[in-house]
């Protein structure tokens, strides 16, 4: 069979309901109020590009929409905007899933950061647009503090997948 | 062979292409930003979707609960008492303002009586504390403790001790959202305390404040308090907002007018939210077409 990624591990295919609760306890995270401390990473968009990377057959453009309202309406931002950014994070990242797979995770990162730094850029026009003040330069912090959660991160996502249901020393994974 | 009418096993099929999907989801997505931004349209399905995000936005609170908390904790003895001991002096103070109040409001009233006008309007306060800066970065607005169970309403005027901070803009069941006079789309109508010159004071972000629609040559000069007029119906009449810092009367037919809060703005942690009774009459008709005619006259 023709790899269709660098790991030379094979893990076991991700439980949706570990997906839905990992992208629900990244909302939490989002709504937990820190005021306007500048560099809080936005962890909902974090943990929906690793799984778009990961599994793109499954979570995509319409996880991302739902997700983005459920933002939205928690951080009484203008209805649409995450769930804007979300769309197109999801539509890039699944687009490039094939190839990222190919890298290792510190420079996946280096390859979602732009995308990201987009859909932060997408909000800031969209709410400028619609006549609200710049929020600084500092906004743009967020998509670099999840550079550095990157990494940990994906490892997070992946270690239910590392474990197979039953042991069995004579099977390879 | 044609492959048409053929349709892919079920383990290729995908639905639309991604391009497709993106521009279906794009779009949803702006029409709902124009509804909700432009027209407001929306307010029912944001609180048809906080059943969902509520218990979750309860629990998320509870570490900066747990901050706050542990700050009164530790506080020490001494803040304490000194505290306590300044207010205690601010307490006779203020007792000994508030009988001079009284006595003044029972001869007004009795003024007023005598003279046959309106009664000024009655007011109700509730006591709140801001809770945290409302986390969307674009807008300038704060969470407060209280909500629909206390009796906070939309509209509802929002002071500090020394003036207006802003408006409750959305009220949840036990917390509501304020929008700083600071905020790029709040405005509150004002008038000048020295001459009753009436006008719209409008954020414009960076914490200052702008008098719009106020023509050149009108009587106002820096140092002027504006207080709210009233006129809106909303607010009650008289709260002290801000003070005219500098005005430009070169460039077009309106004042350039900066103006500066009075109150702790973006600072203040306890607030008292102050609402009319019942909403007056409508307002006495010749007021508006006064106003009218000074904008059509530029």
């Amino acid at each position: 069979m023709q790899p269709s990624n660098r790991s030379s591990r094979i893990l076991l295919p991700a439980k949706g309901w570990f997906i839905y609760l990992s992208l629900f306890v990244a909302l939490g995270l989002e709504y937990i109020p820190t005021g306007r401390t500048p560099g809080v990473p936005d962890w909902v968009a974090l943990v929906l590009a690793v799984w778009c990377i990961r599994e793109p057959l499954r979570i995509g453009m319409g996880t991302g929409f739902v997700f983005g309202l459920l933002v939205d309406v928690g951080l009484g931002a203008a209805l649409g905007q995450h769930a804007l950014a979300y769309v197109v994070l999801a539509y890039l990242v699944n687009g490039l899933a094939r190839r990222l797979m190919w890298f290792p995770p510190l420079q996946q990162a280096l390859h979602v950061l732009p995308m990201l730094l987009a859909s932060q850029v997408l909000m800031v026009v969209v709410r400028m647009i619609a006549g609200a003040e710049f929020p600084g330069w500092s906004y743009f912090l967020s998509s670099f503090t999840s550079l550095l959660l990157w990494v940990p991160l994906t490892y997070l996502l992946l270690l239910p997948q590392f474990q197979p249901v039953e042991r069995d020393d004579n099977r390879p994974i | 062979m044609s492959l048409v009418g053929h349709k892919p096993p079920p383990i290729f099929r995908r639905g639309p292409a991604p391009l497709v999907r993106l521009m279906l989801f794009v779009s949803v997505c702006l029409a709902m930003l124009v509804s909700d931004l432009r027209f407001r349209y929306l307010e029912v399905f944001r609180h048809a979707m906080s059943v969902v995000t509520y218990p979750l936005q309860m629990a998320a609170a509870t570490p900066a609960d747990v901050v706050r908390n542990a700050s009164v904790y530790f506080a020490t003895l001494v803040e304490v008492q000194r505290d306590n001991a300044e207010l205690r002096r601010q307490q006779l103070g203020s007792g000994e303002r508030l009988l001079r109040y009284e006595l003044l409001q029972q001869e007004n009233a009795h003024l007023r009586k005598l003279l046959e006008m309106a009664q000024r309007v009655q007011t109700r306060s509730i006591a709140a504390d801001i809770l945290y800066n409302a986390p969307d970065p674009f807008a300038r607005k704060v969470i407060l403790d209280r909500g629909a169970q206390q009796g906070i309403e939309p509209g509802l005027a929002v002071v500090d001790a020394g003036g207006v901070i802003g408006q409750v803009t959305r009220v949840f069941p036990v917390q509501s959202e304020v929008t700083l006079l600071t905020d790029r789309n709040q405005a509150i109508p004002v008038q000048v305390e020295r001459n009753g010159l009436r006008g719209v004071l409008f954020g414009v972000g960076q914490g200052r404040l702008e008098m719009r629609f106020v023509i050149g040559s009108a009587d106002i000069q820096p140092g002027d308090r504006l207080v709210t007029s009233g006129l809106d119906g909303v607010f009650v009449p008289g709260l002290p907002v801000a003070t005219v810092v500098s005005v430009d009367r070169e460039g077009d037919a309106f004042a350039g007018i900066v103006c500066e809060p009075l109150a702790g703005v973006e600072r203040s942690m306890q607030v008292l939210v102050i609402g009319r009774v019942d909403l007056p009459p409508a307002p006495p008709a010749p007021a508006p077409p006064v106003e009218k005619k000074k904008g059509k006259g530029r």
